[in-house]
């Protein structure tokens, strides 16, 4: 077989060509599943040996747009090597009697390897000569391989919800399948999925392009899906869309804010982008920009323009899926859908205001948060207690712009939009509205942007609220959620999370500690229990659930100095350790520990400090730490006085140094104490026969560990390097 | 060899949208080319219905093995959606076209596109596109996989793989078209406001359908007495699930002939008053959830008695999913 392909001149490696395609992907998927297709090849190609380890990654690209998923392979092995295997059985001496003829067991050796005894050989092992069979198992054609590999890829393609088409026994994907192509060097690789065979003809653009186009190779098939009008790559069509974003703009004098979220969507959303610019009528300027770039970008998936001088230009970019609008038929088109979508704002932003903003309130005691914790109505009667506690806090902490009845105000007022009109149809605007409703009215600017943004920060990179009345509320808010919710047991598990308290944890976290907020965390969790047992529906929050929301937030905590604040895992524990209840100090205390941990004296006096808790540990039966006292008579080896007395003199300039939170240098002074420390353990033994002396240095240890483990557990941190 | 090129282009004017359809013509041209394409044509449901699903051409002929093409238009109430008449585009009233096929041909989306070609519409020269939107009816227990189709930017079609009816999966897959005529003929016309719409040469929308809208919007929202609504909503919702309950205390060949369908009627009727309190603003939102629930749950024993009493009585042609 090998001699003859080889003879016939038969090249040993091709290109590879798929493509799956398909009724319209929604465009949000496509490129997650075109980088899972990638992954799934991959794995294929490298268990069949049909690409190499080293070079697969770089050999396989694919990439989709709405009506195909695109796979492309270089330097695919036509056909897998021959192997040969050996197959080691019983010793020589076993398999051959005195005269050399086979015994039974070489026969039957022979006979389950499937050859005849004549070609059984000897091999050398370590342990002796031991009967061999070799094998040679001769490579599979590749495309015999694909089409048995194939269905399975596509089938293995995860989708967010998929669906039947062929009825209750067929496969499912995430919209019905139409035509395959599958080639290896210009060959079709034979299968069928879903009933449909796998070919050598794709097709082009739905409307413009040609049906049942014959491809021959991957760059054939790009140039002609080209002249098809289909931008099989989505970088293509993201070029192209940038650029006609420039070209319209420029010669406007407006420009576009950047939006790569908008721009990767609608790359997807057409085979063939084209930007083409319409008009809206200038009188709708008069609405907020906020509901009109809401309308544009969210409803109706254009980018919105703006002037020279930064206003709302009366403009807006459609990307369609066409070379060009000669006509202006779509343009029309989609001016008039805008036009459509305005004068329904225009009316919602009307009708809602013939009424105040707080004359809503009323009305959201017709609206569940969750069953068992009542009304919107009952969380504001709540939020409303806990953001003046909060306001409280901080203007007895010294934050002088602390406005608590500005805060209580906001807070009421916070929740109305959920039953207006516009947030009724514009749900993602909840929050914005209200703000936009109450400075309209005439509420005093702070507290209408404290309720424009109290649902902030959305995300870790989402900003805060801009004021300290926003924090206030969006606080309140928060941690009424987590500690409601955690009450009756809503709590978030790994999968779900539908009270999104996860978003509340962090962003509570977030407000604290950039805005650096005085806050005892323990302290704002009772007092939210406090509103939730003090008003209807009158819940308990137990000591035990209090602790789960600490412990819930404290996590989250830990998460965001890491992540945001790059902070390590044991700088983190070792300043957690010394307490976090107050978030902004125990931030102040991992920024210091991280600042020294390089330092000469630091490492190895961290280490010395977990030598003192494992011999504190160790001493500990039958000895109460906590009633020990030092007496300095006691201390007779010099070393241990030396210890005693640095101990006594750095104590004091570290508290000192702590007092005024100056964190760093109270840990540089610490460290400090290395050259005792290392001369006690070098020199003193602590546990000595003489009990009242063992006691005593036991003492001095403990003291130490506690007088300087207020700022950071030392014996937290690891050894190694920081980075 | 220009002048040539001149008449050509003049010869085809039949394609461009000088005023574009009537309403009756849009309707007219829709339903011929679905008869067309072996659809019966079938007549609008006369129980007041929400959806053009709700008919019982769609609703119960998804359901069971046997294949099925029908057309019909299906005038859908939806009493929160009323504005008096007084807004261009919301109706509580308004006209759908709806288009089962049984089973989904391969080829279903060109037949579609075909469809809008039909009613004068040019492809190559608008903006079309299939964007993801998956239906689902939660009192009717129903749901499927598709998409709404755009017409330069504007939604005209609801395009979906039905996966499941009254809680039963659905094989063969059904595909379901529900065309917005209102919206369509608005487009076609290229006016702003449905009531200018040209009903026939002579006749606009506002003529035809204007006191409709202002009458029962006006009942939806102001005159609707919700203790006499909710009481009608228990009586049906009662009676539905005493036929369901005499249904299934019947053995085999008794089940013949016994009128399920009026127990979906009653179904029906639920499932408007539901939607009437709904908007009257009578119901809290808890109660919502349990109403919804409870007109699911009758329909789900409609599709199951329904299809089972079609299959002949064999006890497990029917499976409660939901």
């Amino acid at each position: 077989m090998k001699v003859k392909d080889a003879a016939a001149g038969r090249k040993s490696r091709g290109d590879f060509l798929f493509e799956i395609g398909c009724e319209e992907i929604p465009a949000g998927m496509i490129l997650k599943a075109s980088q899972e297709l990638k992954a799934l090849l991959q794995k294929q190609f490298l268990a069949h040996g049909l690409l190499e380890e080293k070079s697969a990654d770089g050999s396989i690209e694919t990439f989709g747009a709405p009506r195909r998923l695109v796979a492309i392979a270089r330097g695919v092995r036509m056909r897998q090597e021959d192997v040969t295997r050996e197959i080691t059985g019983p010793p020589k001496s076993v398999a051959y009697d005195q005269v050399g003829e086979p015994t039974r067991a070489a026969m039957s050796f022979a006979e389950k390897q499937g050859i005849p005894v004549s070609k059984l050989s000897i091999v050398n092992t370590p342990k002796g000569e031991y009967l061999c069979a070799k094998q040679v198992v001769i490579g599979r054609p590749a495309a015999k391989i694909l089409g048995e590999a194939l269905p399975q890829v596509i089938q293995e393609i995860s989708w967010p919800r998929s669906m039947y088409w062929t009825g209750a026994h067929g496969p499912r994907f995430i919209r019905p399948i139409r035509w395959i192509v599958a080639l290896l060097d210009g060959k079709v690789i034979p299968f069928s999925f879903a009933g449909v065979e796998a070919g050598n003809h794709t097709n082009g653009h739905r409307f413009l392009g040609k049906k049942h186009l014959p491809v021959k190779s991957p760059a054939d098939y790009e140039a002609k899906l080209k002249k098809s009008f289909v931008l099989c790559r989505p970088a293509e069509r993201e070029s192209k869309i940038v650029t006609e974003i420039r070209s319209l703009t420029s010669r406007g004098g407006l420009h576009t804010h950047e939006d790569a979220a908008l721009l990767q969507l609608v790359a997807y959303l057409n085979e063939y982008p084209s930007v083409i610019i319409g008009d809206f009528d200038p009188a709708y300027l008069a609405l907020p920009d906020e509901i009109l770039l809401t309308v544009m970008r969210d409803h109706q998936k254009y980018f919105g323009l703006e002037s020279r001088s930064g206003e709302l230009a009366s403009h807006f970019l459609a990307v369609i899926n066409l070379p060009k609008d000669p006509k202006g038929l779509v343009r029309a088109g989609h001016e008039r859908v805008l036009r459509a979508r305005f004068a329904d704002a225009q009316f919602f932003w009307r009708t809602d205001q013939k009424i105040k903003l707080g004359d809503y309130l009323p009305k959201l005691a017709a609206v569940t948060y969750e069953s068992r914790l009542g009304s919107y109505g009952d969380k504001v009667a709540r939020m409303r207690s806990l953001a003046r506690w909060l306001a409280e806090q901080w203007f007895s902490g010294g934050v002088s712009q602390a406005d608590v009845a500005g805060s209580d105000r906001a807070a009421e007022l916070a929740k109305c939009d959920l039953v207006t009109g516009m947030v009724g149809e514009f749900p993602e605007l909840q929050g914005v509205v209200g703000g936009l409703y109450a400075r309209a009215q005439g509420e005093p600017e702070d507290i209408a942007w404290a309720i424009y943004d109290h649902y902030k920060p959305l995300g870790l990179d989402d900003p805060l609220p801009r004021n300290l009345t926003g924090c206030a509320v969006a606080l309140a808010d928060k941690l009424d959620s987590l500690v409601a919710c955690f009450a009756v047991g809503a709590v978030p598990t790994g999968s779900s999370d539908p009270f999104a308290l996860r978003r509340a944890a962090q962003g509570t976290v977030k407000i604290i500690l950039e805005r650096k907020l005085p806050l005892s965390l323990s302290a704002a969790i009772s007092a939210a229990a406090k509103a939730l047992k003090e008003n209807p529906p009158r819940i308990e929050a137990s000591e035990a659930v209090q602790k789960q929301v600490l412990d819930f937030l404290l996590e989250r905590a830990r998460y965001i100095l890491r992540e945001r604040h790059s902070f390590a895992y044991d700088e983190i524990n070792a300043s957690f350790a010394a307490g976090a209840d107050d978030l902004v100090d125990a931030m102040e205390r991992v920024a210091a520990v991280k600042a020294i941990r390089n330092m000469k004296n630091f490492v190895p006096l961290a280490a010395s400090f977990k030598r003192i808790r494992n011999i504190l540990e160790k001493s500990a039966a039958g000895i109460d730490k906590s009633q020990l006292a030092v007496q300095a008579d006691l201390l007779w080896e010099p070393a241990e006085r030396a210890l005693y007395n640095a101990a006594q003199q750095i104590g004091g300039e570290a508290t000192i140094k702590k007092k005024a939170k100056k964190y760093r240098e109270a840990l540089e002074a610490i460290s400090g104490l290395r050259p005792a420390v290392d001369l006690f353990f070098d020199k003193v033994l602590v546990m000595v026969e003489d009990k009242n002396v063992r006691r005593n240095r036991v003492a001095l240890l403990a003291g130490l560990l506690k007088e300087f483990s207020t700022i950071a557990d030392f014996s937290e941190l690891g050894g190694e390097e920081a980075k | 060899m220009k002048k040539h090129v001149k008449k050509a282009a003049e010869a085809k004017p039949a394609t461009k949208l000088v005023r574009g359809l009537s309403f009756q013509d849009l309707l007219l041209r829709l339903e011929e080319y679905w008869t067309r394409r072996d659809c019966i044509l079938q007549q609008p449901y006369d129980i007041e219905v929400g959806a053009g699903t709700m008919h019982p051409e769609t609703f119960l002929r998804v359901l069971g093995p046997d294949p099925y093409r029908v057309v019909y238009a299906q005038p859908s109430r939806r009493p929160a959606d009323g504005r008096y008449g007084e807004n261009p585009n919301r109706l509580y009233k308004h006209t759908q076209l709806q288009v089962i096929l049984k089973p989904a041909p391969a080829d279903v989306q060109d037949l579609y596109l075909e469809s809008l070609a039909a009613v004068g519409i040019n492809l190559k020269e608008h903006d079309i596109r299939f964007e993801e939107d998956n239906w689902e009816s939660p009192t009717l227990g129903a749901w499927g996989i598709g998409w709404q189709v755009l017409l330069d930017g504007q939604e005209i079609t609801q395009f979906t793989y039905f996966q499941q009816s009254g809680g039963q999966n659905l094989d063969p897959i059904s595909v379901e078209l529900t065309y917005g005529l209102d919206r369509i003929a608005s487009y076609l016309q290229g006016v702003d406001n449905v009531f200018d719409v040209r009903w026939s040469e002579t006749v606009t929308y506002r003529q035809v359908r204007l006191a409709e809208e202002q009458q029962f919007s006006a009942y939806s929202f102001d005159y609707a007495d919700a203790a006499s609504t909710r009481k009608q909503f228990d009586l049906a919702e009662a009676e539905s699930a005493r036929l369901l309950a005499a249904y299934a205390s019947l053995k085999g060949p008794q089940k013949k002939g016994f009128p399920i369908l009026q127990a979906y009627d009653l179904c029906l009727k639920c499932s408007h008053l539901f939607n009437l309190l709904d908007a009257r603003g009578a119901i809290s939102v808890t109660e919502r959830a349990a109403m919804i629930a409870r007109v699911r749950k009758l329909a789900i024993r409609v599709a199951a008695a329904w299809l089972e009493q079609s299959s002949g009585g064999k006890p497990d042609a029917a499976k409660v999913v939901a």
